[in-house]
């Protein structure tokens, strides 16, 4: 398995705990089965949870809906995949989605990276959100077939919302791209900026070979033509180039994440640190 | 600044605005098979396109509808509030336009 993982800490000590009012991670060895299935729901989750950011600061009220219903969806999967993984582990969705250290968050690093925050522009979320959609459309069309009865049902229901984001996203991407000189020029420099994530999308390594040999998912090299197939299509609409690939490699996958990670979990994570199993 | 000369900057300003507003849509939704589209809003959207989809958005979050309508306000004629009186009044006190004065035999059940 070509997952690592930062040392556990060896014991803390009792003033820095009693400092501390936050609650206690989780932590556990995934099998790297479990590691692929957490790379999906990892990245739905961080995904929704940057979407959510623009509920009321959409350009529009209308978009500002869909952009939080989007994120609902990806919630909703997150759900299904956290908490298919937490049965094997003895843990529930909650847990799993708030009580986890950044190290072991395996979604893809183009997820995380900010999005109306730190000044990025609603070009990066509309692409972003086209591209990541398309991607999680191809491959819940594969897992649809996957050997795991739970995975292929969670799919089976997904593959319907994430061809609704594509179509959602693919239209906002042509009309910024090809819509004012004002809009193009954004929509170029969000391409510029992500595209280099995309590598990240289809390096299949170990835990993607395991998943692949016991009948569970593809790997992620064999997503890339699906994926083409209908990326290309709307950025020749859009009239946008697609870059040359460059070396590029994020790491997000691999538990290894940009700098933007550990806010994002502060924000997301506070309130069921501070009020451990918190319902509402 | 004469009257004239600030009707003539505030119709320049609306229009302006308008050029860069998008078009008013009215949202119809049908909530099951068999039963009719019924008027549920408006939206703004660029298009068509983004009408449908944004009403899909706002409108059908909680499976309220199974089919979508959606038609630019612009293009709906509509009658004039003014004239209720006179279009509608007029039926108030004809009971006989309704067909209440048949005996239904029971079989015939809910008319």
């Amino acid at each position: 398995m070509s997952t690592s993982f930062a040392p556990l800490p060896t014991s803390a000590s009792p003033s820095a705990a009693a400092a501390s009012a936050t609650t206690e991670s989780i932590r556990f060895a995934p099998t790297p089965q479990q590691t692929y299935l957490m790379r999906i729901g990892d990245s739905c989750l961080i995904h929704a949870q940057r979407l959510a950011e623009w509920s009321g600061h959409a350009p529009i009220l209308e978009e500002d809906i869909a952009l939080t219903n989007l994120a609902l969806d990806l919630v909703g999967q997150a759900r299904a995949l956290l908490t298919h993984v937490g049965r094997q582990t003895g843990f529930d969705e909650d847990q799993l989605a708030f009580l986890r250290d950044e190290r072991d968050f395996f979604n893809f690093t183009i997820a995380e990276l900010p999005g109306r925050r730190a000044g990025r522009d609603f070009a990066d979320a509309v692409l972003r959100n086209f591209m990541l959609s398309a991607w999680m459309h191809v491959s819940w069309a594969k897992l649809a077939q996957s050997g795991d009865a739970e995975v292929a049902a969670i799919a089976g229901k997904a593959v319907k919302e994430s061809r609704y984001h594509v179509a959602h996203a693919g239209d906002w991407v042509v009309r910024l791209g090809d819509g004012s000189e004002d809009s193009t020029r954004r929509m170029r420099q969000a391409v510029d900026r992500l595209w280099p994530y995309t590598a990240e999308l289809f390096e299949t390594d170990a835990v993607d070979t395991a998943a692949a040999e016991s009948g569970l998912g593809p790997v992620r090299a064999a997503l890339r033509v699906g994926w083409q197939a209908i990326v290309e299509p709307v950025f020749a609409d859009a009239g946008l180039k697609i870059p040359a690939s460059g070396a590029f490699r994020s790491t997000g996958s691999r538990g290894v994440h940009s700098e933007h990670m550990g806010y994002l979990l502060a924000e997301m994570q506070a309130l069921q640190r501070s009020f451990p199993g918190g319902q509402w | 600044m004469t009257a004239s000369a600030t009707d003539l900057a505030n119709a320049n300003a609306n229009a302006k605005v308008q050029a860069h507003e998008w078009p008013l849509w009215e949202v119809f939704l049908r909530p099951k098979a068999g039963l009719d589209h019924k008027h549920c809003g408006s939206l703004h959207a660029a298009d068509s396109k983004m009408a449908l989809q944004l009403a899909r958005e706002v409108y059908t979050r909680r499976q309220e509808g199974i089919s979508v309508w959606v038609v630019r306000s612009d293009q709906i004629v509509a009658s004039d509030p003014a004239d209720k009186a006179m279009l509608f009044d007029p039926m108030e006190d004809k009971v006989y336009r309704h067909p209440t004065f048949y005996e239904l035999p029971p079989e015939v059940g809910h008319m």
